[in-house]
């Protein structure tokens, strides 16, 4: 089974974020780099698919020079490949454009099943996974929890509200996976996988190599325009409940808060 | 008819979600501001009784599409059905509720519409008719404003208990357009679907919402937390670490790699508070939080603390909730 996995390299949350001189971008500096969590689930249930089923898992990925970090870090999980969409600005163009570009490289890649987090934990724009089933003309299934194949399809489970649904789609497809860290308990790099990840290879497809023309990807006319980033404000420490009271009187108190102050009850 | 701004109404359970309510009055007052009239296209099946709510929202006219095949959020079948109907009407603006299914659907159909999409936002504003959106950006510690210039047309899903929800005044009589639902052709389908029966609160869209963390100790212990919940109407949420450790399931897990709540009210018992989990509450209006560590780092985010056991403490919350309740009955 040939898979393709997109990923995406975001901050760690732990990193502080500033807004840049440009007011439109963080500063980068002390920023920890990450493979965005949702894609590294992404790479984990590829990876299962193929102990499985044999064959290959090809990541997808963008960005700056430091991305070859995350993408080494997913071939040392023991993923075979990885294709490089080799555009700077890509993430300038908006985000058709950047579905645009993963689109053409799965497309050229040929593989039986596409998968990808279904969010991203920086922008949180929720979107690239759907965009690119469209432009491909395959049907997706949205924030699977579990991913099954035998071969011809795909089957996932996904949690709706008041229950789960289980969804079915014939080859090829795209997947968006969803969950958590206790759904998939994406599997650490060992050291021999770091060791091999160094020598497995890493292709740069530039536009044009992709069947795309770089004409149409002019970061000067994104859309829609950032106008600007704002810091939210900081949620300052409020009011501890003590005042010598006991525990029922503590409890008390706070009732009283929850009714009269923030109209719960 | 053209231009209008059209609002994406769900309608899975019988009844219009709230979200889809708040959607549709911020699209009514984004269509007062450009000087144009609002529609709504509702999707689903045997929902067709459903529509006429959306015209006490200011909805002037329902495309109803109403099929056995649309039963189920299938994106594919959802987004010819929908997108080749919206392609009919030109609308001005679409706006979507930012939940699981309208932020998937709204993604296909950006690409169908080739129109970019933002999504989970808080605020809108339109002036001189160009619209602008501002959504959570890096966990919540920033915001991001977008401008679209016309012609584009701006598709937006708005996060849910944020934007108003407001009954137009006088109510209308919308228009009730039925539209034929042509075979779909698809390769996906809905294979089994199951109710949990749990008859708990939906954690999204809750107006509270009580959490359990490591300090909880065990799964067994939640009990003291469903049980304030359900006193207080509450919804129960967990923190990554109480769902790793397999006490509650990941549906209930708030937090960056879970939901992101919006509640009135976010109870965090036995929390300490790290950044990944404030990821996911930290616009709820108020937050309390129960820990015995007064070092917690929650303390220095919440609105209201208490320093106490939760064993000790959360047993007597419950018995003070129950004597208000009694009291003011």
């Amino acid at each position: 089974m040939k898979i393709a996995v997109a990923i995406k390299q975001v901050p760690d949350t732990e990193s502080t974020i500033r807004i840049s001189e440009d007011g439109k971008s963080i500063a980068t500096q002390g920023i920890k780099w990450i493979i965005n969590p949702y894609d590294e689930f992404a790479v984990e249930a590829a990876l299962r698919l193929k102990e499985q089923h044999g064959g290959s898992v090809t990541i997808v990925s963008y960005g700056p020079h430091r991305v070859l970090e995350s993408i080494r870090t997913a071939l040392a999980m023991g993923a075979d490949d990885a294709v490089l969409i080799g555009f700077d600005a890509l993430d300038s163009c908006g985000r058709l454009k950047v579905a645009r570009a993963f689109a053409a490289a799965v497309r050229q890649l040929a593989p039986d099943l596409a998968l990808c987090g279904y969010r991203a934990v920086d922008y949180d724009m929720t979107q690239r996974g759907p965009q690119v089933a469209e432009l491909l003309g395959w049907p997706h299934l949205p924030m699977a929890v579990s991913l099954t194949s035998d071969g011809s399809s795909v089957t996932i489970e996904r949690g709706i509200e008041g229950g789960k649904v289980h969804m079915e789609a014939a080859l090829p497809a795209l997947v968006t996976v969803g969950g958590s860290h206790a759904v998939w308990r994406p599997r650490l790099p060992s050291l021999p996988g770091i060791l091999k990840a160094k020598r497995k290879p890493v292709v740069v497809r530039k536009l044009n190599e992709l069947g795309l023309d770089p004409a149409d990807f002019d970061p000067s006319r994104s859309k829609p325009r950032l106008v600007r980033l704002e810091m939210a404000p900081d949620r300052k420490p409020g009011r501890i409940i003590d005042e010598g009271r006991d525990t029922a009187g503590k409890a008390a108190e706070l009732v009283q808060m929850l009714h009269k102050e923030m109209k719960a009850i | 008819m053209a231009k209008d701004v059209c609002v994406i109404g769900e309608c899975r359970t019988g009844t219009i979600p709230r979200v889809s309510l708040e959607v549709a009055s911020e699209g009514r007052r984004l269509a007062e501001n450009l000087g144009v009239g609002l529609v709504a296209v509702l999707t689903g099946y045997n929902i067709a009784s459903q529509a006429a709510v959306l015209g006490n929202y200011g909805v002037d006219r329902v495309y109803v599409l109403d099929s056995q095949e649309l039963e189920h959020y299938v994106p594919e079948m959802y987004s010819t059905a929908i997108g080749d109907l919206i392609k009919s009407f030109e609308p001005s603006a679409i706006l979507f509720p930012a939940s699981p299914d309208g932020k998937d659907l709204a993604a296909r159909l950006s690409m169908r519409l080739d129109s970019e999409l933002v999504q989970d936002c808080v605020e809108i504003r339109c002036e001189d008719g160009t619209v602008q959106a501002r959504k959570p950006i890096y966990a919540g510690k920033c915001f991001a404003w977008y401008e679209w210039d016309l012609p584009e047309i701006p598709l937006i899903s708005c996060r849910p208990n944020v934007m108003e929800c407001e009954l137009f005044d006088g109510g209308k009589e919308a228009e009730i357009i039925t539209v034929p639902v042509l075979p779909l052709p698809g390769r996906s389908k809905v294979i089994s679907f199951e109710t949990d029966n749990s008859g708990g609160i939906p954690l999204s869209g809750a107006e509270i919402i009580v959490s359990g963390g490591r300090g909880m100790k065990d799964g067994g212990n939640f009990h003291i937390l469903e049980t304030l919940a359900q006193v207080l109407g509450a919804a129960v949420g967990a923190s990554r670490a109480a769902v790793d450790a397999g006490w509650r399931p990941y549906a209930d897990q708030v937090g960056q790699t879970g939901k992101v709540v919006n509640p009135n009210v976010y109870i965090a018992v036995g929390i300490s508070g790290a950044i990944q989990h404030f990821a996911g509450m930290g616009t709820s209006k108020y937050i309390v939080a129960i820990n015995k560590d007064p070092d917690a780092p929650i303390f220095s985010k919440a609105d209201y603390g208490v320093v106490e056991d939760l064993f000790q403490f959360i047993p007597a919350l419950t018995e003070e909730i129950r004597k208000l309740k009694s009291s003011t009955s």
